[in-house]
């Protein structure tokens, strides 16, 4: 009897979850009626109805409506389960990324296998994971400022332009080599990380985003219009590509030596925000992150501790400029447009804030999933700005969300005992 | 003088249209405090929604204002439909996550939504019927302000009024109000705050449908990728007249159109974003939670 009753209830919700599906996919249907199902030619006065289209979306939407129903409730589920323990729970991959004992031995496969990567894969494949390893570095870069500090940076990219630019006009006008610009172009990057972190100290939140944004494109703008200085919108074409020692190499041999110095570059970049997160530094910006009017009453310089965030966010993105420049030997303004800003941003925080094993997981998964996701032609971005949205969806806190390390007193053992707490970053 | 009142007119015909999409962008900030970069694709999908609507119609052979008054209509209400969807989909169920998660997956949604009309439609630039017929009795003034930029100008103010007393005096305007306020407050006094936030995203949808009729017919030609450059200059001015206030959304809308329009009629066309965007970060250097805005007051 009872579990007649219990399958009766089953039955039925399967039957409202059905009839719910049902009405999202003819909701869908009406939406996207005029501008998948209709198609007009203005010149030749002829509508053509698309009918097959409406057919896919009914039959799309109504699979999704289910599968997402069912997939938000098992995270309820697990949601109402974790609430029930008092222990802070840990997800799966943070447990991994913090303990030592798996990291490590991770970490060392990891650069094993990238030592050896140009020698397996083709140039071609050589040369997207040199992109990809040039995201990690423009996110670590940025997690300085967004997920360390909490200043939301939408022009994050034109800084990367200004080393980009540095390297282009230093190299054709004074034909100055890869390694001397590269330092040079990070100062100068720092150099407009502090012109822009001058005025914007007093704005928080949405409006230092909006300021960050205006700059970037003022940046992209001038560069755009200024055809004097930096040839406009058809670019600097013929930069050199970096010089081993002063020998010929083939263009294969230097997408590999680019490779190199990128792995080299990303090494230098975690190890160097590995010690600062823990820095007296890191800690003034966590405090600055969480809360501004208790860190200055902390007799933290505001001031300063915003300018050097700003400024050294800025020297990674300039160094990665110089890279992107000297791999590709042509610049063009269009190569520095907010779409670029917003994937940075978007690696950051899909990898999950402030975390550096989530940054770079973040980086891998943006940049070479367009990538391989070239089967799909036409539909890939598509495809990208939909599991941006899925990602945010199902997991807010990014794929591996950063990790605090926090002692926690346990009165029974007397003992201080080190645990962890999955405190998630920039919740302000 | 002239060629002043000229570049004044032009700049109020682009300030009105800057000022009906900051409205969305404002009011939606307002109340879920939400940066929502898909508003400006919400406006693109307007224009193409209304562009296919009146090509129908046309060549279905509906006279002029029946086409108008339909085209208009249907862009207001797939907008609408797109923004209430929206907002289920990609920002429902992440309110209460980390502040920049739903930015992302607004920003996820843009791109998403650019594409989808890219697929859907073509990549090309459109040519954009002209809707509004030149009215007889502009004639003498035709060459200083057009008849379409008269249009513009017109209907938004009367759309901002209606607006304002919308917001001032209904039922549904008073929940709006407290929700900005205090959304917890709202829930306690039996307002369906869900409910609310989807009327904001409606209305503020419905606007920038309008206006995205109403540029594309000014300017006259349309293509997948205008929402977004419209939707950071409407930002822009949403800001610059104190981000959550709706007189500050026109204001800045107009102030921006204005500066725009000077700047590229007496200095250098090329320059021009590149004054919006000067003009914004100068005003939030000096006052920096914009014109209109309220500054915060942070208590320890």
């Amino acid at each position: 009897m009872i579990n007649d009753n219990a399958q009766n209830n089953k039955d039925i919700k399967l039957i409202t979850e059905i009839t719910r599906s049902l009405k999202v996919s003819l909701w869908f249907v009406f939406l996207t009626f005029p501008l998948l199902v209709i198609k007009v030619d203005a010149l030749e006065k002829t509508v053509e109805y698309r009918w097959q289209n409406m057919l896919y979306v009914a039959i799309g939407t109504f699979l999704v409506s289910l599968l997402s129903k069912f997939f938000l409730d098992q995270n309820t589920k697990r949601k109402e389960r974790a609430a029930l323990v008092t222990e802070p729970q840990i997800g799966f991959l943070e447990r991994i990324f913090n303990e030592p004992k798996y990291l490590y031995p991770i970490a060392f496969a990891a650069c094993l296998f990238a030592l050896i990567f140009p020698l397996i894969f083709s140039p071609y494949q050589t040369n997207i994971m040199t992109t990809a390893l040039m995201y990690v570095v423009l996110g670590l870069g940025l997690n300085i400022v967004v997920g360390m500090a909490g200043l939301l940076d939408l022009g994050f990219v034109a800084f990367y332009a200004v080393g980009a630019y540095s390297y282009a006009l230093l190299n054709t006008h004074f034909d100055l080599g890869f390694w001397i610009v590269l330092p040079i172009g990070a100062i100068l990057a720092a150099l407009f990380g502090i012109i822009l972190g001058f005025p914007v100290l007093r704005l928080r939140g949405d409006y230092l985003a909006i300021v960050t944004l205006g700059f970037g494109e003022i940046i992209r703008l001038v560069l755009e219009n200024w055809n004097e200085f930096s040839q406009g919108p058809s670019g600097i074409s013929n930069i050199d590509r970096p010089g081993l020692f002063g020998m010929e190499l083939t263009l294969n041999q230097s997408i590999n030596y680019m490779f190199y110095i990128m792995i080299g570059l990303v090494l230098f970049t975690i190890f160097f925000v590995n010690r600062l997160q823990n820095s007296r530094l890191g800690r003034a910006w966590i405090a600055l992150r969480e809360d501004e009017i208790a860190c200055q009453a902390m007799g933290i310089d505001k001031t300063k501790t915003k300018l050097t965030a700003f400024a050294l966010g800025a020297t990674w993105a300039g160094m990665v400029g110089v890279i992107f420049a000297a791999k590709t030997t042509f610049i063009n303004p269009a190569s520095f447009t907010f779409l670029e800003s917003a994937i940075i941003l978007a690696i950051v925080v899909i990898g999950g804030m402030g975390s550096i094993v989530g940054v770079i997981v973040g980086a891998f998964v943006l940049i070479l999933l367009p990538e391989y996701l070239r089967a799909l032609s036409d539909y890939r971005m598509l495809a990208f700005g939909a599991i941006m949205v899925m990602v945010m969806i199902y997991r807010p806190q990014g794929i591996i969300s950063n990790v605090r390390k926090h002692i926690q007193y346990d009165p029974e053992e007397k003992t201080a005992k080190k645990s962890v707490d999955t405190t998630q970053a920039g919740k302000s | 003088m002239e060629y002043f009142i000229e570049l004044f007119f032009s700049g109020l015909t682009r300030g009105s249209i800057y000022a009906l999409i900051a409205l969305g962008y404002t009011m939606v900030y307002g109340i879920i405090g939400l940066i929502n970069f898909a508003h400006g694709e919400i406006y693109m999908i307007g224009a193409f929604t209304a562009y296919v609507i009146a090509t129908v119609l046309g060549i279905y052979g509906f006279p002029v204002l029946a086409i108008i008054v339909l085209a208009g209509l249907a862009a207001a209400i797939w907008s609408s439909a797109y923004g209430y969807t929206i907002e289920k989909v990609a920002y429902k169920p992440i309110r209460h996550a980390p502040r920049l998660s739903p930015l992302i997956s607004a920003i996820g949604m843009s791109i998403f939504l650019q594409n989808y009309v890219l697929l859907a439609q073509t990549s090309d630039f459109l040519a954009f019927p002209e809707l509004i017929p030149d009215f007889e009795f502009m004639e003498p003034i035709a060459h200083i302000v057009g008849t379409t930029d008269m249009v513009i100008i017109v209907s938004t103010i009367v759309i901002m009024l209606l607006l304002t007393l919308f917001i001032k005096k209904s039922r549904t305007g008073k929940a709006m109000r407290a929700t900005a306020q205090d959304r917890t407050m709202a829930k306690l006094i039996g307002i369906n705050v869900d409910q609310v936030i989807s009327v904001t995203f409606i209305i503020g949808s419905a606007l920038a449908a309008l206006g995205g009729l109403l540029i594309a017919s000014h300017i006259g030609q349309i293509n997948f990728y205008i929402g977004f450059i419209a939707g950071i200059k409407a930002f822009t001015a949403a800001v610059l007249g104190g981000i959550g206030s709706i007189p500050g959304a026109v204001l800045g809308g107009f102030i921006l159109g204005l500066t725009e329009s000077f700047a590229t009629g007496y200095v250098s066309s090329d320059y021009e974003d590149v004054f919006a965007f000067s003009l914004l970060v100068l005003i939030l250097i000096f006052k920096p939670s914009g014109l209109l805005g309220k500054a915060e007051v942070q208590k320890v």
